[in-house]
């Protein structure tokens, strides 16, 4: 059982404040949805718990399973048990996927994976997501379609196998096809039941595919509701326009 | 305009075979003013007498007829005139040159190795000549080792459908100086790669250099180098494009590292009046991996006509992206790895160009031996 548990977190960009006190706790086991609009600090958080230079805290304490994750390096982080599913993931020249991945998977497994397992693993894990095998061959997330992006992290998801995973915006840009693969390859990682997952989302769509236990919405740089998977019908129906206008 | 006022590049000045006719650079002349002169130990000033030694070693395909022969030989100097105060300091003190020469239509058998050997302090100058009779077709490989103060010049003469391939490796100790020019004559549909790989030296100014003497020609040029602390690395690229319907490209990638690494890249291309549907692009990228390091790169780009097939340069020094180590250490790999991938990355698609398998294991073990550093 792991459980990621965030206190009164506060997190600046360029010294202009973004999160302004989140207090959120995520068991083994459990989705948790947050939702908001645009601009309202989501991603921040989600690159704020993984590490991202540019997202400075000011306050509060990220713990994972009791250990103190603020004052981990970003890799070091990830091999704690944090993985976050990347909205924009980066082209990284020259680098192939199937190197990057084995570099990934021996950081985080702590050892070289033997080489025909490793590839009988990967090759598992692309048919799952409908990856094309020449896809490892290629350097990584260069020229690939949105699509190919999200599936891409949602294999890293399942390869590494983290505590926690933070998905940030991964349904964003997706065709009802990919997503609906994308969000099969989170339910198979949900479904060994020691896995916690933080979904971030501006959608409701996704959420049809992958049910949250628990919704939160974001606005201002905090959560302002909680609720059951109810709470995203409402959004569904209403929209932020509401808590748009109580911060305002 | 009529035929006698055509226009004429601004590029390329002057070339003599004759020393007289350069004058002692001072460092303000556009193509020395990022040359350290006091470095060149005299080279460039006329004050660094032949006294040392650079060994040539040839290990040649059976194919290739390998020479030494004295200055009056006639196939020296015909490819190519010198174009600065070096170079023609070079063809005016060399007492012996290499000759090889692969036979018409022979298809080399195997890599022909060149080994320049430096033995210590003096400095050493020297010629060698490379003809490829027409349909022609050699891999040569040019190995630049130990210390030396050496100035030389390399013609290549690439006859008409001929194929030539040469790596040239400037793999020098800590303390050396190399001055060189390197020339491609390319005849009718010849064939030209040049891949250059710079590593080791004090400073080392390299001028590849490319002309066409009819249509059809196509030259790759690549170029590799990884300056540390107090290395000065400067590469200048000249295309001269001179007749109708050539190609070329060049792809230069380098990285810096430590105090006062210094990297120039010049890429010089001429397409001339004559020179319609010419297809050429340039392009460099330095990669600056710590304070204190200085990547200069000019692209300059001449066009004299109005009909070319495709003409571009793209130049760009940039840091390590912050992006591409997070991604990395987002995944748990530790950041020295990350950094390591990332600037492997950066080289692999100019190291997948060397085909011969033995260089390209030595670039990228190199390569990782600057790594470690």
């Amino acid at each position: 059982m792991s459980t990621l548990e965030i206190r009164d977190l506060h997190v600046s960009v360029a010294d202009k404040a973004i999160l302004t006190g989140v207090n959120l706790t995520v068991r083994s086991g459990q989705t948790h949805a947050i939702m908001g609009p645009n601009g309202s600090g989501k991603s921040t958080l989600a690159y704020a718990i993984a590490g991202h230079p540019k997202y400075t805290v000011t306050g509060g304490e990220v713990l994972l399973d009791g250990e103190d994750l603020l004052s981990m390096s970003v890799d070091e982080r990830a091999r704690a048990g944090l993985f976050l599913a990347m909205q924009y993931p980066v082209e990284v020249p020259g680098v192939s996927v199937s190197n990057f991945l084995r570099s990934a998977v021996t950081a985080v497994r702590g050892e070289a994976p033997k080489l025909r397992e490793f590839t009988k693993e990967l090759k598992t894990g692309m048919d799952n997501l409908s990856i094309d095998a020449a896809f490892a061959q290629r350097n990584l997330n260069e020229g690939f379609s949105g699509g190919e992006k999200k599936r891409h992290e949602i294999l890293q998801l399942e390869l590494l196998k983290p505590k926690i995973a933070v998905l940030d915006e991964t349904d964003s840009g997706l065709d009802v096809d990919a997503l609906r693969v994308v969000s099969e390859g989170i339910n198979r990682f949900r479904g060994s039941g020691d896995t916690g997952v933080l979904l971030i989302t501006h959608y409701t769509r996704i959420l049809r595919y992958v049910k949250p236990d628990f919704v939160h919405v974001f606005a201002g740089g905090r959560i302002v509701e909680e609720g059951g998977p109810e709470l995203a019908d409402r959004l569904e129906a209403e929209g932020y326009e509401r808590y748009a206008k109580a911060l305002a | 305009m009529g035929l006698e006022t055509k226009p004429l590049s601004t590029l390329h000045e002057k070339s003599s075979f004759d020393l007289a006719d350069f004058e002692v650079p001072t460092g303000r002349e556009e193509e020395w003013r990022f040359t350290p002169l006091p470095r060149l130990r005299g080279l460039h000033n006329g004050k660094a007498p032949a006294s040392g030694h650079v060994v040539v070693e040839v290990d040649a395909a059976p194919e290739v007829t390998v020479e030494t022969v004295g200055r009056d030989d006639p196939r020296i100097g015909t490819a190519y005139v010198p174009r600065d105060r070096v170079s023609a300091q070079a063809y005016s003190a060399f007492e012996k040159a290499t000759v090889l020469t692969v036979p018409a239509q022979a298809v080399a058998s195997r890599t022909t190795t060149l080994t320049l050997r430096g033995r210590g302090q003096g400095a050493a100058y020297g010629h060698i000549v490379v003809r490829l009779e027409p349909m022609a077709e050699a891999v040569l490989v040019l190995d630049h080792r130990g210390s030396a103060v050496y100035a030389d010049n390399v013609e290549f003469v690439v006859g008409d459908g001929a194929t030539l391939k040469v790596v040239s490796l400037q793999d020098w100790d800590d303390d050396a100086v190399h001055v060189s020019h390197h020339h491609a004559q390319l005849g009718r549909d010849a064939t030209f790669r040049s891949f250059v790989v710079t590593l080791g030296g004090d400073l080392v100014r390299l001028s590849p250099s490319v002309s066409y003497t009819a249509p059809g020609g196509d030259a790759d040029l690549t170029g590799l180098y990884f300056v540390d602390a107090g290395q000065h690395l400067e590469h200048r690229l000249l295309v001269d494009h001179s007749v109708p319907n050539c190609r070329s490209n060049v792809e230069y990638k380098g990285a810096l590292q430590g105090e006062d690494a210094h990297a120039v890249w010049i890429g010089d291309v001429i397409i001339r009046v004559e020179a319609e549907g010419t297809d050429t692009y340039e392009y460099n990228r330095n990669l600056i991996l710590t304070d204190g390091a200085r990547a200069d790169s000019v692209p300059n780009l001449e066009i004299l006509t109005g009909e070319v097939a495709g003409a571009g340069h793209a130049s760009a020094s940039g840091r390590l992206d912050d992006e591409h180590i997070f991604y990395l250490q987002a995944r748990g790999i530790p950041y020295d790895e990350a950094r390591r991938l990332v600037i492997r990355g950066f080289f692999a698609q100019v190291i997948e160009k060397i085909e011969i398998e033995e260089i390209r294991q030595r670039v990228l073990a190199a390569v990782e031996a600057e790594l470690e550093k």
